[in-house]
């Protein structure tokens, strides 16, 4: 009987859209005010869920301290008050949408859980805007 | 009528995304990461901000309205949040140059630039201005 826990952080971050392979104008007419080349940010609130079945012996499907020490050494160290463009290997070549963020971030940790366990991230850009990643987990 | 006679306080919420840091110029970098800390990354980090505009008056006896919130909307946002959405605002916005770029400040200077859009019979009351869902501040004119 799987259960599905569920781990919340928050990282506060500068980005901007923008494709290097096209020129400012095309950049501009394709993500409008979030392309302008000073940056603008955001408070991301981003939420892990861990699906499995609780552990015998503990009842837990997986250690929250664990999970929430994890998120924060491996995701939240590397994000908060970064500018995401800028400061991060990750999105060198790699346009920081919520989508690749989220893809970004589950990638870093799906290796660090158990396969046991399913790994969906939430991610929000603003309390309107968010993506899930797997979509279909 | 008694309502005719009390005061009502009105709030419009809107809001903006912007990147900033917090740093002083006349300080080296040391000084500002050991006064700021991460906040004064150079390459910015940045906030959605929530933004609440309070005004006061006593109803209007024929529209039982403070004021008309489409139009106080449409000054906050001709005024404020055009000015500061999806910028940096150290380097973009002409009312925050030359000051720090704390919340306390930006409430104040976003007081500054409303109070002179208000009609003579509306009151600005309060600015108060969420960086996070868990900091704000609130500047009363004071």
């Amino acid at each position: 009987m799987k259960v599905a826990v569920y781990r919340q952080e928050h990282f506060n971050a500068a980005h901007r859209l923008f494709n290097p392979e096209w020129d400012e104008a095309t950049n501009e007419k394709v993500f409008g005010k979030c392309s302008y080349p000073n940056y603008h940010g955001h408070n991301y609130d981003l939420v892990i869920k861990v699906t499995g079945i609780p552990d015998k012996t503990t009842g837990f499907v997986m250690d929250m301290k664990v999970l929430s020490d994890l998120i924060k050494t491996s995701v939240i160290a590397k994000f908060d008050h970064k500018n995401l463009n800028l400061d991060t290997e990750e999105f060198k070549s790699l346009n920081p949408t919520a989508e690749n963020i989220a893809i970004v971030i589950y990638n870093i940790l799906r290796p660090q859980i158990s396969d046991d366990l399913d790994v969906q991230v939430r991610l929000y850009e603003t309390p309107r805007n968010f993506v899930d990643y797997p979509a279909n987990g | 009528m008694y309502y005719l006679c009390a005061m009502v306080y009105l709030t419009r919420q809107e809001h903006f995304n912007a990147a900033h840091r917090l740093y002083n110029p006349d300080w080296d970098d040391a000084k500002n990461e050991a006064v700021f800390g991460k906040c004064a990354n150079p390459n910015w980090h940045g906030h959605n901000y929530d933004l609440l505009v309070t005004v006061k008056a006593k109803p209007n006896a024929e529209t039982g309205f403070v004021f008309d919130v489409k139009k106080l909307s449409t000054i906050i946002r001709e005024y404020v949040t055009e000015k500061l959405d999806h910028r940096n605002l150290n380097e973009d916005v002409d009312f925050m140059r030359g000051k720090m770029c704390s919340t306390e400040n930006l409430a104040i200077e976003i007081w500054k630039q409303l109070e002179p859009h208000m009609p003579a019979d509306i009151h600005l009351h309060c600015i108060k201005l969420y960086e996070t869902p868990r900091i704000y501040v609130e500047y009363f004119g004071e």
